[in-house]
C-alpha cells in the first residue's frame, strides 16, 4: 500500500488502512534509535521545519530527532501566539517557508484548524503536531503503537480517557483513532470537562472513574492544566486529586494486566500518583515517548521520503 | 424625472395589493398605480419626457429596507464606507438601511450622526438611517443623549456587539427611548456565557476543538429583555434571532400581547454549524451558526410571524480580518448582496409567500423604525425595488459593490436578484 495523503492534520482524515501502514512503519523503525550509529540517509537532502507557535519540549525533541535520525537537516521556529496576533500573519510565515523550499512542516499552534489552514496554502506536506483543543495525530498514533506493542492488538479492548477531555486534543485524536480500530473507548471526568455531545463520537461517557477503570484493559490520564481552574471547571487541584487521581486503590478495579498511559507532562499526585506513575508493571508512560520517535520518524518517511 | 414602469407583478403588502398593473412616478413620490397607465399619463403631459420601462414577468414591491447593517466609518473605512456600504445596498436591491453605532468612534452623538447622514447625501445612493448607541461609547455605563440623538437623525439606539449586561440600564433605556417613541434593538448575548467562545456549541464545536457558544447565551438575555419590556410596558426589538429557544420566547411573549419584535439573517436559515468543519473564517459570525433543529425552528418563527423581519446583519471585513487562524478571526458576513436571492428560496421551499417575504423585507422594517416607507401608496417616497424571480447568477465576491468580500456564499448559484433599485424616484441601481 502507498500512502497518498500529502499532510497529517487529523487522526480524523486516516483509515484504518492508513493507520496500520503508519504503525507498521513505525515497527521497522524502532531498531534504528537501538543502534550505536543512530543515523540512516533515509531523508538525506531532506528538510523538515518545526514550527512551533506554543512551548514544546517533548513532541518537538521528538520530531527533531525522528528527522535527525532519518538524515534529514531540521530546523526549530519557535514563535510566540502573541507575536502571530501582532506581527506577521500566519499566512505570511508560511509563505516565507515555503520560498524556501523544505519538505515538510510541522505545525504546533493554540488555535484550532491552524494546521488545515497552512496546508491550504502551502505545497509542503504539513504535520499536525498539535493544534488548540483539536487533534494532535503523532500523539494518538504513538499511543496506538504503544498499546498494540503491550496487548497485541487493539481491537476489543476497553480504554478508559480519563480527565479534561473537553480540552484534550490528545483525546479527540485517540477517539477517532481507538474507535475506528475497534477499541470501546470510555470518558470519564466532571461535566465540566465534558464537552458537549461529546457521545456523538461513538463512545461511552461517565462522571465517577471508578466507573471508567472498571475492567479496564488501558488507562489513559490526561493532564490538568492549572489555568483551567480560573474558568472554575473544577473547585481545586486537592479535590480532583481526591476524586480522580488514579492511585493504588482504584487502579485495582482494572483488568489484571492494565496498562497506565498519559501523553505527558505529569503532574504527580493530581491525575496520577507517583507510586502508579513510577511502577513499571502498571506504568508505559516512558515507553510512548520512546515510540514517538519511530512513528514520528514513520510520518516523516511516509510523507517526503518514498518518491524519487 | 417621471418613470411609467410597466407590466410588472406589484405586491404591497402595506395595501394588499398583488396584481399585475403600472406605476406611475413623478417628483420622487409615487403618483399613481394602475392598469395600462401609460395612455393616461402620456396624454396629460406630452411636453414632458417620461421615461417608460417594461418589466413584464418582474416583480415590482415598495423599496426593501435593511435595518441591520455595518458601515464601519469613521474608523474602519478599509472594510467599508459609507458609500461603499451604500451601493452594496441598492445592488442588493435594498433602498434603505439602518447602520450600527459601533464605528470608531461610536455613534452616540448629534455630531457624528451628522457626519453620517452628510456621507450618506453625497454618496446619494440609498437612505441610511444611523443607529444611535444606547450608552456612551456603547461601554454599558452611561445613557447617550437619546433626544439629541434623534433630532439628529438617528431612527433607533442600540449597542449592536456590545450587549447591554447591565439589567438596570437595559430598564432604563427601554423607558426613557420609549417616551421618545425611538425603538432599542437589542443584541442578546450573555458574554459571561459565550465568554471564549467561538461557535455554537454542539457536536461540531466538540470535534472541532473550537470554543462554544451555547444557544442560552442569547436566550437568556431575550427572556430577560422581553420581561423587562413587558414590567415597564415599552417595546424592544430583538436582533439577529439564531436559536429556537429565542424564536419560542418571542412567540410567547407575542402571544400574551408585549410589543416585543424580532428579526433574523438569511445566514441563520441557509447555513448550520456544519459548514464549520472546513475552518473557514468566512462562516465565523456572532451569534453563530446553529444546528439544523434551530434552522428549522427560524423558518417556522418567520413563517408564522414571530420573526417580523429578514436583515442581514451586513458586516463587512478587511482580508486581514478573516485571512487569519479562525480563532483570531473578525466576526461576520458580508450580507447586503446576497440577502435577497437567499430569502427568496424561503418562498421556494414553502416557508413564505411573496406578501409575507416583502412585508419582512420593507413594510415590517418600516413600522419598527416608524419609517415612512415600505409601501407603494399613491403621495409615498418613490422607493421600489423590481425583483426578477428567475435570474440566475452566481455569487462572486470580487464583483461586490461592497467593500468587504467575506462572503460564505462566493461561487454559490442563486436564483432570483433585484435588477432595478429606484431611490426617491430615481434609478439608483439598473441590474437588466
Amino acid at each position: 500500500m502507498k500512502f497518498e495523503k500529502k499532510d497529517i492534520l487529523g487522526i480524523k482524515d486516516l483509515s484504518v488502512d492508513e493507520i496500520n501502514l503508519i504503525l507498521e512503519t513505525a515497527e521497522s523503525f524502532l531498531e534504528i534509535s537501538t543502534r550505536k550509529i543512530k543515523k540512516v540517509p533515509t531523508l538525506r537532502g531532506k528538510t523538515i521545519i518545526n514550527l512551533f507557535y506554543e512551548a514544546s519540549t517533548r513532541t518537538r525533541t521528538s520530531f527533531e530527532i525522528a528527522g535527525k535520525r532519518l538524515s534529514a537537516d531540521t530546523i526549530n521556529i519557535s514563535a510566540s501566539t502573541s507575536s502571530v496576533v501582532k506581527g506577521e500573519t500566519l499566512i505570511d510565515t508560511a509563505r516565507n517557508l515555503e520560498a524556501m523550499n523544505p519538505d515538510v512542516i510541522v505545525l504546533r499552534h493554540s488555535a484550532a484548524g491552524a494546521p488545515q489552514l497552512l496546508a491550504s496554502l502551502v505545497k509542503q506536506s504539513i504535520i499536525n503536531a498539535g493544534d488548540g483543543s483539536h487533534e494532535h495525530p503523532s500523539q494518538a498514533l504513538l499511543d496506538m503503537m504503544t498499546i498494540k506493542e503491550h496487548k497485541g492488538k487493539i481491537s476489543g479492548l476497553k480504554v478508559a480517557i480519563v480527565g479534561d477531555i473537553e480540552h484534550s486534543r490528545v483525546a479527540r485524536s485517540n477517539i477517532y483513532g481507538l474507535s475506528g480500530m475497534g477499541a470501546h473507548v470510555v470518558l470519564a471526568g466532571p461535566a465540566t470537562m465534558l464537552p458537549r455531545d461529546i457521545e456523538q463520537m461513538g463512545v461511552k461517557v461517565v462522571s465517577r472513574i471508578e466507573d471508567a477503570i472498571a475492567d479496564a484493559d488501558v488507562v489513559m490520564m490526561l493532564r490538568i492544566q492549572l489555568e483551567r481552574q480560573k474558568q472554575n471547571i473544577f473547585p481545586s487541584l486537592r479535590e480532583y486529586a481526591q476524586h480522580y487521581c488514579l492511585n493504588r486503590r482504584n487502579i485495582k478495579l482494572a483488568a489484571k494486566d492494565v496498562i497506565v498511559m498519559h501523553p505527558g507532562p505529569i503532574n504527580r499526585g493530581v491525575e496520577i500518583s507517583p507510586d502508579i506513575a513510577d511502577d513499571p508493571s502498571y506504568s508505559v508512560i516512558l515507553d510512548q515517548v520512546n515510540k514517538g520517535v519511530a512513528v514520528r520518524m514513520a510520518l516523516l518517511y511516509l510523507l517526503i521520503g518514498g518518491s524519487e | 424625472m417621471k418613470l411609467l414602469l410597466t407590466g410588472a407583478r406589484i405586491i404591497d403588502p402595506s395595501q394588499n395589493i398583488d396584481s399585475r398593473m403600472d406605476i406611475f412616478l413623478e417628483d420622487g413620490k409615487i403618483a399613481k398605480t394602475g392598469a395600462d397607465l401609460s395612455k393616461s399619463v402620456k396624454s396629460k403631459s406630452s411636453e414632458d419626457i417620461t421615461k417608460i420601462i417594461d418589466l413584464a414577468g418582474m416583480i415590482l414591491v415598495p423599496g426593501l429596507i435593511d435595518m441591520h447593517t455595518h458601515l464601519r466609518e469613521p474608523g474602519f473605512e478599509y472594510k467599508e464606507t459609507i458609500a461603499s456600504g451604500a451601493a452594496a445596498a441598492v445592488a442588493g436591491g435594498f433602498t434603505s438601511i439602518a447602520c450600527m453605532p459601533n464605528s470608531d468612534p461610536v455613534n452616540d452623538n448629534r455630531s457624528l450622526t451628522e457626519f453620517i447622514k452628510r456621507k450618506a447625501m453625497e454618496a446619494s445612493l440609498a437612505n441610511v438611517y444611523p443607529v444611535g448607541a444606547i450608552s456612551k461609547d456603547s461601554a454599558g455605563a452611561k445613557l447617550s443623549e437619546f433626544w439629541d440623538l434623534k433630532e439628529a437623525g438617528v431612527i433607533a439606539l442600540s449597542d449592536d456587539g456590545k450587549p447591554v449586561r447591565d439589567a438596570a440600564l437595559m430598564r432604563r433605556a427601554l423607558e426613557y427611548a420609549h417616551s421618545l417613541q425611538l425603538p432599542v434593538i437589542s443584541h442578546c448575548e450573555d458574554t459571561n456565557l459565550s465568554g471564549g467562545g467561538l461557535m455554537n456549541e454542539g457536536y461540531y464545536s466538540t470535534i472541532l476543538g473550537l470554543g462554544g457558544i451555547p444557544g442560552i447565551a442569547e436566550e437568556v438575555m431575550v427572556a430577560r429583555d422581553i420581561l423587562i419590556a413587558e414590567f415597564t410596558k415599552t417595546c424592544v426589538h430583538i436582533a439577529h434571532v439564531s436559536t429556537a429557544g429565542s424564536v419560542g420566547l418571542i412567540r410567547d411573549a407575542k402571544k400574551k400581547g408585549l410589543k416585543v419584535t424580532a428579526e433574523t439573517a438569511p445566514h441563520y436559515f441557509t447555513l448550520t454549524d456544519e459548514a464549520l468543519q472546513s475552518y473557514n473564517t468566512n462562516f465565523k459570525v456572532n451569534p453563530p451558526l446553529r444546528s439544523k433543529k434551530d434552522v428549522a425552528a427560524i423558518k417556522e418563527g418567520l413563517s408564522d410571524g414571530t420573526i417580523d423581519v429578514i436583515a442581514c446583519d451586513h458586516a463587512p471585513h478587511g482580508r486581514t480580518d478573516k485571512e487569519v487562524e479562525f480563532e483570531y478571526a473578525a466576526n461576520g458576513i458580508s450580507g447586503l448582496e446576497t440577502s435577497l436571492s437567499l430569502s427568496l428560496n424561503l418562498i421556494r421551499d414553502k416557508t413564505l409567500n411573496w406578501p409575507e417575504l416583502i412585508a419582512r423585507m420593507s413594510v415590517n422594517p418600516a413600522r419598527i423604525l416608524h419609517l415612512p416607507k415600505g409601501t407603494l401608496k399613491a403621495g409615498a417616497d418613490a422607493d421600489i425595488t423590481v425583483i426578477d424571480p428567475q435570474h440566475k447568477w452566481t455569487v462572486d465576491v470580487q464583483a461586490f459593490c461592497s467593500r468587504g468580500k467575506n462572503s460564505p456564499f462566493h461561487g454559490w448559484e442563486m436564483r432570483g436578484k433585484a435588477i432595478l433599485t429606484i431611490v426617491g424616484g430615481e434609478i439608483k441601481y439598473d441590474g437588466r
